[in-house]
C-alpha cells in the first residue's frame, strides 16, 4: 500500500509517518480524551444553552443580543426563579468545568496532530468533507474557549461582542461536534471495551508512531498529567464562586482573593459606579426619583417614598455571565410586585427597567411577569443591615432570584409595567 | 475490481450524510456568526485552529524535545522537569492577559478589586510547582540511593 501517489518521492517532515515519534499516541489515548470530552463538551453545550435562556431574549428586545438567532432558540422558555441559586449553578459549572478541560482538549488535539498530515489528503469525496468538518470542529471548539476565556478576564479583543460570537459560535461547534461524535464515538467505546477485556487497543497507523522513541513517561501518567492540570485549574478557580475564605483560593481567577472593601458591601461587584458612569450628583435624596409607570399612569418616588413602604427581605445571590457568583446577601427594599400594584398591576406584569447608567450593553433589561411576581424580587435600597454603597446600586437596584447578574440592573431610575 | 477506478471513491454514504447535516447546521449558525466583521470573525476562527496545530503545538513539543536531550534520556528526572513545566505554562496561557497585566487598568477599574499579584501570584505557584517537584526527587533518589549493601 503506498501512501504517496508519487512513486520515489516519500513524504518528508511532518507530512512522513516516521516523524511523529511519541509512543504516547495511540488510540487509547485518543479514545480516553475524547470519551472525557463528550461527556464535557455536552455539559457545557447544555450549560451555555441554559445561560442563554437565563436572559429571557424572547421576553424583549432589549434582553435580545441575538435577534437573529431564528431556530437556535427553539427551546427557550420563560426562565424560572426557583431555585434561586440556579443560575449560580449552572453558570457556574459552565465557566469552571469550561477552564478544567482546556487541558483534556490539548491533550486531545496533541493526541491527533499526525493525522493533520496524513496523506494522501484525501482518501474519497467523503474523507475530504471530513477533514472539512475538523477545521469546524478544531477551530470552533478553540474559537469558544479563547472567547471565553478572555471575556472572563475582561480583554475583549474579539471580533465583535461576546454574546452573539459565543453564541453563534457555539452552535457552529456543535454542528460539526455532532458529526465527529456520530462518525467517532462508537470507535472509542469498542476501543475502551476492548482494552478493558485485555485485547489491547484497536490499531491505527496514523496516530500508532512508526518508529517509536523510548517512553519517558506511561500512557497512564500521561492522563495523570491531564487530569492534574484540570485539577489544578478547578482548584485555582471554583472558589470564586463562594464567599468567605474559600474564595482566596481562586488565586489566579478574575474575582477571587478577598472580597472589595470592607463592612455590609463587601461582596463583589460586576461594575463600580465610577465605571458604570454614575454621577453622586445624580443620586442624592433631592436629585434622585423612581419613575414607575404603569396601567393606571405615572408615579413618581422619593427613596423616603420608599422607605415608607412595606419592607421585605430575601436572601439572594449575585451570579455572574462571567462564573463567578457570591453566597447569599440579606437584600431588603420593596416587593417589585408591590412596585406593580402601585401602577395598577393588581397581576404581576412584565417590567422594563432602566438605569442611572450612561452606557453599557445592560444599562436596560426586561424582567418577566413571572420574576415580578416572585415574592423575592425586590427594589433593593440596602442589604446587610446597611444602605447599598454606590458600587451596590445606591439609591435603588433590582434583585430577582436565579436571575443572572445583570437583570439586576443597579442604579434603578425608572419600572414601567405592562405588556413588552 | 480495484483496477477500474481512477475517480476518487465517494467513501461511506453514511459518513457523507452525517457530513452534510453537519455543514447545513454549521452554515445556518455560521452567517449569523459572520453577520459583523466577517473577515476578523473568520480569521479568529480559522486562525486559532491554525496557530494551535502550526505554532503552539510545535513550540511545546520542540521544548520537550530539547528536554529530553539535555537530559540524555535520564528519565528519572525528565518528568521533575516536565510536569512543572507544563502545570506552570498551563496557567500563564489560560491566564495571560491578567498575569501580563494587560487589563489590570480595566479589571481595577470595572471590579473595584486590585489588579496587582496575579503575575506575582503565577511565579509562587511555579516555584511552590518545581520545589515540590525537586523535594519529591531528592525523596525518590534518597530512598534509592541506600540501597546497594555490599
Amino acid at each position: 500500500m503506498a501512501r504517496s501517489s508519487l512513486p520515489g518521492r516519500l513524504p518528508r517532515g511532518p507530512f512522513s509517518p516516521g516523524f511523529w515519534r511519541s509512543p504516547l499516541r495511540g488510540t487509547w489515548f485518543t479514545s480516553v480524551l475524547g470519551v472525557v470530552l463528550l461527556a464535557g463538551i455536552t455539559t457545557l453545550f447544555v450549560t451555555g444553552l441554559v445561560s442563554y435562556a437565563a436572559y429571557n431574549p424572547d421576553l424583549s428586545p432589549v434582553n435580545d443580543r441575538t435577534p437573529d438567532k431564528g431556530v437556535l432558540g427553539f427551546y427557550l422558555f420563560s426562565w424560572p426563579t426557583d431555585p434561586p441559586w440556579l443560575y449560580r449553578l449552572t453558570q457556574g459549572v459552565h465557566v469552571t468545568l469550561g477552564l478544567g478541560l482546556v487541558p483534556v482538549l490539548l491533550a486531545k488535539l496533541w493526541s491527533v496532530v499526525p493525522k493533520l498530515f496524513t496523506l494522501p489528503p484525501a482518501r474519497s469525496v467523503t474523507h475530504a468533507l471530513e477533514r472539512i468538518s475538523l477545521i469546524l470542529l478544531v477551530g470552533g471548539a478553540l474559537f469558544q474557549f479563547v472567547t471565553g476565556i478572555l471575556n472572563i478576564q475582561l480583554d475583549y479583543i474579539f471580533p465583535g461582542s461576546f454574546y452573539p460570537l459565543h453564541f453563534y459560535g457555539a452552535w457552529v461547534f456543535f454542528g460539526a461536534f455532532l458529526a465527529h461524535v456520530v462518525l467517532k464515538a462508537p470507535a472509542a467505546f469498542r476501543n475502551l471495551r476492548r482494552m478493558r477485556r485485555g485485547e489491547g487497543e484497536e490499531p491505527d497507523p496514523e496516530l500508532t508512531a512508526a518508529r517509536p522513541d523510548p517512553p519517558t513517561v506511561t500512557r497512564r501518567g500521561a492522563l495523570g498529567l491531564v487530569g492534574g492540570a484540570s485539577l489544578l485549574l478547578v482548584a485555582t478557580s471554583a472558589g470564586r464562586s463562594i464567599d468567605g475564605p474559600l474564595r482566596h483560593t481562586a488565586v489566579l481567577t478574575p474575582h477571587g482573593g478577598p472580597d472589595p472593601g470592607h463592612g455590609p458591601g463587601a461582596f463583589q461587584v460586576n461594575k463600580t459606579a465610577e465605571y458604570a458612569g454614575i454621577r453622586p450628583d445624580d443620586t442624592t435624596e433631592e436629585a434622585w426619583r423612581l419613575t414607575v409607570t404603569g396601567r393606571t399612569g405615572t408615579v413618581r418616588l422619593t427613596r423616603a417614598d420608599l422607605l415608607a413602604m412595606e419592607q421585605h427581605d430575601a436572601a439572594l445571590p449575585i451570579a455572574c455571565v462571567e462564573g463567578w457568583s457570591t453566597s447569599d446577601q440579606a437584600w431588603r427594599g420593596v416587593r417589585l410586585r408591590d412596585l406593580a400594584a402601585l401602577a395598577g398591576h393588581d397581576e404581576p406584569a412584565d417590567v422594563y427597567v432602566e438605569s442611572l447608567q450612561s452606557h453599557g450593553t445592560w444599562r436596560h433589561a426586561a424582567l418577566s411577569a413571572g420574576q415580578v411576581a416572585d415574592g423575592r424580587s425586590l427594589l433593593a435600597l440596602a442589604v446587610n443591615g446597611a444602605d447599598l454603597t454606590p458600587d451596590h446600586g445606591h439609591p435603588a437596584r433590582v434583585i430577582v432570584p436565579a436571575a443572572p447578574g445583570v437583570l439586576n440592573t443597579k442604579w434603578v431610575t425608572r419600572l414601567t409595567f405592562g405588556e413588552l | 475490481m480495484a483496477r477500474r477506478t481512477p475517480r476518487p471513491p465517494v467513501g461511506s454514504p453514511f459518513h457523507l450524510l452525517v457530513l452534510l447535516c453537519s455543514f447545513a447546521l454549521c452554515a445556518y449558525a455560521g452567517v449569523r456568526l459572520l453577520d459583523g466583521d466577517r473577515l476578523m470573525i473568520t480569521v479568529w476562527f480559522v486562525g486559532a485552529a491554525l496557530i494551535h496545530d502550526l505554532v503552539l503545538l510545535p513550540l511545546y513539543a520542540a521544548a520537550d524535545r530539547a528536554l529530553i536531550t539535555v537530559t540524555a534520556g535520564r528519565t528519572a528526572w525528565v518528568n521533575h522537569v516536565r510536569v512543572p513545566a507544563a502545570l506552570s505554562g498551563l496557567l500563564l496561557l489560560v491566564w495571560f492577559p491578567l498575569i501580563s497585566g494587560r487589563v489590570s487598568e480595566r479589571y481595577q477599574a470595572v471590579t473595584g478589586l486590585s489588579a496587582d499579584g496575579f503575575a506575582a501570584r503565577w511565579l509562587l505557584i511555579t516555584a511552590a510547582l518545581f520545589g515540590g517537584s525537586a523535594v519529591l526527587f531528592a525523596m525518590r533518589t534518597g530512598r534509592r540511593r541506600p540501597a546497594p549493601e555490599e
